[in-house]
């Protein structure tokens, strides 16, 4: 079976690629819509301050307010995963991390 | 009190002007005096979609700028006492929809009719944003297809922000979502987003689904609201989300694929 299987994957319906597809688009734009003016800001100096330790893209950084009950939540996700520490300058990376 | 619906979706093509007519004959069919209003200024197509075409003298703008008063611009429609159109201009002048204006005009409107139906335009700037303004209820026309559904969410967002009774804390307005050119054999095939799943995503109540039918563009071509085709299933479809918008529990119709008889198959679509 496993090998027929292998053979023959069974493949997603493409409506079912749209749903998904829609629902992480309409998070995150309903995210947002709500979300005050400054965040664009706060990630491009985010961006700048991590930067200057490790090398690291604008799509390894992602800001999003959140709701937790009666909690409003800032959550900041740096990915830094196979960045590069920057050579020179700064405190040492490991340190950093 | 006099109750103001308002037919959008964001997204243009999707059957807002034929769910606008749609909806307004049917509720006239069932006893209410109802009007409809294009408010896609410069690209007036209510009227041929009415069957008026030929006898708009005056229109809303003429009505707003006060050269005309509201009677001499309303139409009645021929088929049935209770419906009127009321038709938009043909200027290319982006800002002749004044809201001082619209307000004054929907606040005399109020006094005749029961039902305001208001015909949006596409898109999400003066026009759209002035005709989704005074609505009580919206009507969120939407394809099961990714771009129209996406759009139907941003315009859900802004009737939350930026509609009159967003603007003065009152109850928000009413949304309903109405799922048109739905096809259940392509849904079954897995080729078209599902009613249940466009109602998750969107997370507003289903008012009703509408089937992709030949008969649609028949009614369009002959200037006949769809309703009045009795043998046409999107016809039926729309009475049924009318008697659902009015109150009534009725079973949602022509969601799964038609079972095709076996003479059906053998000597093509009867």
């Amino acid at each position: 079976m496993g090998f027929f299987r292998s053979l023959f994957p069974p493949k997603r319906s493409s409506a079912s690629i749209a749903k998904e597809r829609l629902k992480i688009v309409l998070a995150h734009e309903r995210a947002g819509s709500r979300a005050p003016d400054f965040l664009p800001t706060l990630q491009k100096e985010l961006l700048a301050v991590v930067g200057r330790y490790v090398e690291i893209s604008e799509d390894m950084i992602r800001v999003t307010l959140g709701n937790a009950g009666d909690t409003s939540t800032l959550e900041i996700n740096i990915e830094i995963e196979g960045a590069k520490p920057k050579t020179g300058s700064g405190p040492a990376f490991s340190a950093a991390v | 009190m006099a109750k103001v619906i308002v037919v959008t979706s964001g997204k243009g093509g999707v059957g807002k002007t034929t769910t606008s007519a749609a909806f307004a004959a049917g509720l006239a069919l069932r006893g209410h005096k109802t009007v409809v209003i294009d408010f896609d200024v410069g690209l007036r197509n209510l009227d041929l979609v009415m069957g008026c075409e030929r006898r708009v003298v005056f229109d809303f703008i003429n009505v707003i700028n006060g050269d005309a008063n509201l009677n001499q611009a309303l139409i009645k429609d021929k088929r049935h006492d209770n419906l009127f159109i009321f038709p938009t201009s043909q200027t290319r002048d982006k800002n002749a929809l004044k809201r001082e204006g619209v307000d004054r005009v929907m606040e005399e409107l109020k006094q005749q009719f029961e039902y305001i139906i208001c015909d949006s335009p596409a898109g999400i700037e003066h026009g759209a944003i002035t005709a989704l303004y005074f609505a009580d209820s919206a009507v969120i026309v939407t394809n099961p297809e990714v771009s129209s559904v996406r759009d139907s969410d941003r315009i859900i967002g802004i009737l939350a922000s930026k509609s009159r009774r967003a603007e003065r804390n009152e109850p928000p307005v009413d949304v309903h979502l109405l799922l048109t050119r739905y096809d259940p054999a392509r849904v079954a095939k897995g080729e078209m987003l599902a009613v249940d799943d466009v109602k998750e995503i969107l997370s507003i109540p289903l008012l009703g689904v509408i089937p992709e039918s030949e008969s649609v563009l028949r009614a369009s071509n002959t200037g006949t609201p769809v309703v009045f085709d009795e043998d046409s299933p999107a016809g039926r479809a729309y009475v049924d989300a009318v008697a659902r918008f009015l109150g009534e529990q009725r079973e949602m119709r022509f969601v799964k694929p038609e079972r095709r008889s076996f003479f059906r198959a053998l000597f093509g679509r009867a």
